[in-house]
């Protein structure tokens, strides 16, 4: 008897390579990468913009008289090139914004989370996003002509364009961005925790500082890393109410131009494309920028250190 | 079983419990907690015997519109935990639980343990010291934490974490401990230990196990009670409850019938 040799088995037609499926679903993928790419393209090509437009700047100025000099004056005669004075604008207004936003914004988020009723919450919550949707030139002036002359009433001396109320203003605009995303932080501690924390006779006010609010710690970073982005880069309401001066101070009662305001300033006067003093504002746009990207890394620095794992 | 001495701990009377969306969860239940004994509920999954666990330290309250009829007694001064003017924060002071999944808090070790102090506003760092060191001893893990004291919690074994979690339970002294299926989650390994901790433990209060695992049942507990569609239908001794069942029911149920 002659012995077969071995052979596949022939594939039957249902299990062979479906070439068209294939192709389709390759085609999907690739569309789906080109969306993905598409938001690291644009922030690549403004970096590249800013280097290149900057790096003109810089052949006309030293980094150093950049960096140290507390002057700011490009538009003058006498031309100084100092960001020290737009940081400490930018850095004054954030402050005294984080410094309403970050607690008014964290409590109103343990109040959401943790005990407010669902009907109560349900209705809070959309007064508190309503916030968000006002543009901030009406901001803008309501600091400059409303809350401004109220806190002249209790202390003259303050100038009409000053760092206080713009901070103050930005601060009450930046409550709902954290309020919002760290109560989404707290709602998502699984229940399991909390009640393990009832469980041990904890009141609810315990619960949510002791155990609620720790669990969450990770996504509450992450709200105030989002409120410091939005301080440093908020524009409209300094450019209005905080002044166009660029002076080298950190007291919020006086006015000063921050780097957000000086970049509205001269991107809406009529500066001949190429001047240094159309540069200088690439510069203050990179120094912006790289301000922003350094919050952004300590907050995922953070971010990972406190990781919830529950 | 010397069973010389034999106190009521806690007792249910009668209890119906409603859930929000008006489902009633347990029918008439009755059923005595003993002192310094084990008593395992078991059941079909849905029967109740979870929801009517947590009914002892008012777990229930954390939710809004579920409702209670009827007693849990708290002896000896015969407090109906489940009373209108009963703060529910006393009860849990009293009666302590070990959950399903091991939920130990976003804290060190040594913080998990001391939380039922400090929630109760103990101060002194000694008596707190102390406390823990007995606790996490008497869950038999303090030779593996006693040197990562303050390590995350979350860095222990699932084992090790439900016996910080009977530890942190048992650092405020409570006089009744409520175990909701407590080894589920965990390997048989780690089952073996926490069982043989519960069986240690009763000498010191006294024990209520929810448990979907009979033969654990059969293992550890002195007292079994059956439970179907939200009723009690047969309480006994363990040894009783497994060999000799009174009722049809439970006599299908433990011979594997059904369930």
């Amino acid at each position: 008897m002659a012995i077969t040799p071995l052979q596949d088995p022939p594939i039957s037609k249902r299990l062979a390579k479906n070439i068209k499926r294939n192709f389709i679903e390759r085609i999907i993928e690739i569309i789906l990468l080109f969306a993905a790419l598409a938001a690291t393209f644009i922030t690549l090509g403004i970096v590249y913009i800013l280097v290149t437009e900057a790096s003109g700047f810089f052949r006309e100025v030293s980094v150093i008289e950049f960096l140290t000099s507390r002057q700011w004056s490009p538009l003058f005669e006498d031309a100084h090139y100092g960001i020290l004075p737009l940081v400490s604008g930018t850095l004054t207004t954030s402050f005294v914004a984080l410094m309403i936003a970050i607690p008014i914004g964290t409590i109103a988020a343990i109040y959401l989370s943790e005990f407010a009723s669902h009907k109560t919450r349900e209705s809070v919550k959309p007064i508190l996003e309503l916030l968000v949707g006002v543009p901030t030139v009406v901001f803008g002036y309501f600091t400059l002509l409303f809350v401004t002359p109220l806190l002249q009433k209790l202390n003259p001396d303050l100038p009409t364009f000053n760092m206080l109320g713009a901070g103050i203003v930005m601060g009450v605009m930046i409550i709902p961005y954290i309020a919002s995303v760290a109560e989404d932080a707290m709602k998502a501690v699984p229940m399991h925790m909390r009640e393990g924390s009832y469980a041990m006779g904890a009141t609810k006010f315990q619960t949510a500082i002791r155990v609620v609010t720790p669990a969450a710690t990770s996504g509450i970073i992450a709200a105030y890393i989002l409120g410091i982005s939005r301080a440093v880069g908020e524009t409209m309401v300094v450019a209005i109410a905080a002044g166009q001066q660029p002076s080298f101070t950190f007291n919020p009662l006086e006015g000063a131009a921050t780097i957000t305001a000086y970049i509205v300033q001269v991107a809406m006067g009529d500066l001949p494309h190429g001047s240094l003093g159309y540069q200088s504002i690439f510069a203050a746009g990179m120094v912006l920028f790289l301000l922003t990207f350094l919050f952004n890394i300590l907050g995922h620095m953070a971010r990972k250190r406190f990781a919830e794992r529950y | 079983m010397s069973e010389n001495k034999l106190n009521i701990k806690a007792e249910a009377k009668n209890l119906n419990f409603f859930y929000a969306n008006g489902t009633k969860a347990l029918k008439n239940v009755s059923l005595p907690v003993y002192e310094n004994k084990i008593t395992a509920l078991i059941g079909p999954s849905g029967c109740g015997k979870s929801t009517f666990l947590r009914c002892f330290n008012r777990m229930h309250d954390l939710y809004p519109g579920n409702r209670y009829e009827g007693q849990i007694l708290l002896h000896p001064d015969n407090t109906n935990v489940l009373g209108k003017g009963v703060d529910p924060i006393e009860v849990r002071m009293r009666i302590s639980m070990v959950f399903q999944k091991p939920n130990p808090f976003p804290k060190s070790i040594y913080e998990n343990v001391a939380y039922g102090l400090r929630v109760r506003g103990e101060r002194s760092k000694s008596a707190v010291d102390d406390k823990v060191e007995e606790a996490l001893k008497g869950a038999s893990l303090w030779n593996e934490v006693k040197s990562r004291l303050q390590d995350l919690a979350f860095n222990l074994s699932g084992g090790q974490q439900q016996r910080l979690c009977i530890a942190r339970a048992l650092a405020t002294d409570p006089e009744i401990m409520l175990f909701d299926e407590p080894t589920s989650a965990l390997d048989p390994i780690a089952t073996v230990n926490i069982e043989e901790l519960m069986s240690g433990l009763k000498n010191k209060l006294s024990i209520l196990v929810v448990t979907h695992n009979m033969q654990q049942a059969a293992r550890i507990s002195d007292y079994t009670a059956y439970m179907y569609l939200g009723e009690m239908i047969e309480f006994d001794a363990t040894d009783k409850i497994f060999t000799n069942p009174s009722r049809k029911e439970t006599e299908d149920y433990i011979t594997g019938k059904f369930g």
